[in-house]
């Protein structure tokens, strides 16, 4: 007799057991390929000398550490809509490693930005925005580790990620905002709209899918891990009482 | 519902209670910052709207985890709860009544304050002004967290990383008015977006409040 | 080989390092703790197994 109390988690250990290998594999050779190819394959910017070469890690991280949060979000929707545990689950696993994306973003920019600006650090308002989804996944991630219960946990991290989510966008009008005028155009921003040059633009695109398959990877490996643990507590509670 | 009020801001200002404690740090914020920065009057001018509006943030902090544990702890939330009054109308009840024993003396004091600071003098209409109409999100707000951390012991340092953040826009706008103002431009656009932060977090938050609630009852 | 990276030497090695310092790091604690969770997991689970062994054939 399975003691797994719901199907859904069983068959996302099965889906998962087979695609994390691949999904590995796949952002090892997409990252390490990228990063090769952008670092020792492309020349310096006219603008900016050899910095340029911060975008292949800081552009994907940037990316992705919103991305996460977004994924986050309509996972935290989905479990307290649909009530699937996996939901919740993967949205606890995608945290910290969201917070990390954030954490390269911001070294990355701050280590790009002391050449151009001379500072270790500068209030610039993408910078500035990224150091407060900081705080927001700290927030996120600390809610999970203090509630007991795992289903009030859930919940209430979920309803924190939904009025989160408003908050960090209206945060970064705010911080848009607050920060006009002052370094306008001195911004980290590698719009795609702007002519990034084909010769940059390629490994660009590699090392942007070796993040995101990465992510992929680790959220997996990460949800495997918590369903795991909340078998685990089950059978302790069910040890307990018996 | 006015009941419910009054018998929050009574229990709010018995002794204990922390009404004084806002306003004490408040006025701790404005003499510590200049011990730290300096007295140079041009640098204080310079900060004095950030400091007095992150001094009001802090010390509306200082109260909000008795916001509703003091109820959870000795039952009176779960009949709170079934009351006739729909769960969010009590939320933004008992945020109203911190707003009104904390947020709004800050407000009134803010002035004085303002002049250890050396804030110019057409800042201080902004001030209030900025103050009146930005503690109130920040009760809201803070309701908020207080409802997600409300089962939990000594959730009061928590509280303060779930909400500051949180906080960061009702601030920026807030100070900036204040700046804009001391200053003699235009503050109209800051104090638009501020107000309009306060009415939709008053009138959106009880509902996320009141959800967090339900939760930790369960 | 290495490219000329000139007076951003710093900036751009470092940038380098810390991203894969970090990514090193979530993706080696991420294992780790998979690990440990595994085999606390199989433990349980041994027991458990053992115990309804044990109230079927007690």
């Amino acid at each position: 007799m399975s003691l797994w109390e719901y199907s859904n988690p069983q068959k996302f250990m099965q889906l998962s057991r087979w695609a994390l290998p691949w999904m590995a594999g796949a952002s090892a050779l997409c990252l390490v390929g990228g990063l090769i190819w952008g670092f020792f394959g492309t020349p310096d910017d006219y603008k900016q000398g050899s910095t340029v070469k911060i975008i292949y890690l800081h552009v994907p991280a940037a990316m992705m550490a919103i991305n996460a949060w977004v994924m986050m979000l309509i996972a935290s929707l989905v479990w307290l809509v649909r009530r699937h545990h996996v939901s919740a689950l993967a949205a606890k696993a995608a945290a910290p490693v969201g917070l990390t994306f954030t954490l390269i973003a911001l070294g990355t920019g701050a280590l790009w930005g002391q050449p151009m600006w001379g500072t270790w650090w500068a209030w610039d308002p993408r910078l500035t925005s990224f150091l407060i989804l900081a705080l927001f996944y700290l927030g996120y991630i600390a809610l999970w580790q203090a509630v007991d219960d795992p289903d009030t946990a859930a919940d209430l991290t979920g309803v924190l990620c939904i009025v989160g989510s408003v908050f960090a966008l209206l945060s970064r009008y705010a911080v848009n905002f607050w920060n006009q005028g002052l370094h306008q155009g001195a911004s980290l921003s590698l719009d795609k709209k702007e002519n990034v040059a084909d010769v940059f633009w390629f490994p660009l695109l590699v090392c942007i899918a070796g993040f995101v398959l990465l992510f992929v990877a680790l959220v997996l490996l990460r949800t495997r891990t918590e369903i795991r643990l909340r078998r685990m507590n089950a059978l302790l509670a069910r040890e307990r009482m018996g | 519902m006015i009941a419910l009020l009054i018998r929050d801001m009574r229990l709010a200002m018995r002794a204990g209670g922390g009404f004084g404690l806002g306003l004490a740090f408040f006025l701790l914020v404005a003499v510590l910052v200049p011990l730290g920065v300096g007295p140079n009057a041009t640098v204080l001018a310079l900060i004095a709207p950030g400091i007095l509006w992150v001094g009001a943030l802090l010390a509306c902090l200082l109260s909000l985890d008795r916001l509703f544990a003091l109820d959870f702890e000795d039952g009176s939330l779960d009949l709170l709860v079934t009351a006739p009054i729909p769960l969010e109308g009590v939320v933004a009840i008992k945020a109203l009544a911190h707003w009104t024993v904390t947020g709004l003396p800050l407000t009134l004091v803010a002035p004085v304050l303002g002049v250890l600071l050396n804030l110019p003098g057409e800042g201080y209409v902004w001030l209030v002004i900025s103050l009146g109409i930005g503690t109130p999100a920040l009760s809201v707000i803070g309701a908020f967290g207080a409802a997600l951390t409300v089962g939990l012991k000594r959730g009061g340092l928590l509280l303060s990383l779930l909400v500051l953040p949180l906080y960061v826009p009702t601030l920026i706008f807030g100070a900036e008015v204040v700046k804009r103002g001391a200053e003699g431009m235009a503050t109209g656009t800051p104090l638009a977006l501020l107000a309009g932060i306060t009415a939709g977090a008053a009138a959106l938050l009880p509902f996320a409040s009141a959800a967090a609630i339900r939760i930790n009852l369960r | 080989m290495m490219p000329e990276l000139g007076k951003y030497a710093d900036a751009v090695l470092g940038s380098y390092a810390v991203s894969i310092a970090l990514i090193v790091f979530v993706v080696g604690w991420s294992l780790w703790r998979g690990a440990k969770v595994r085999r606390a997991l199989a433990g349980v689970e041994a027991r458990a197994g053992k115990g309804a062994e044990a109230k079927k054939h007690g």
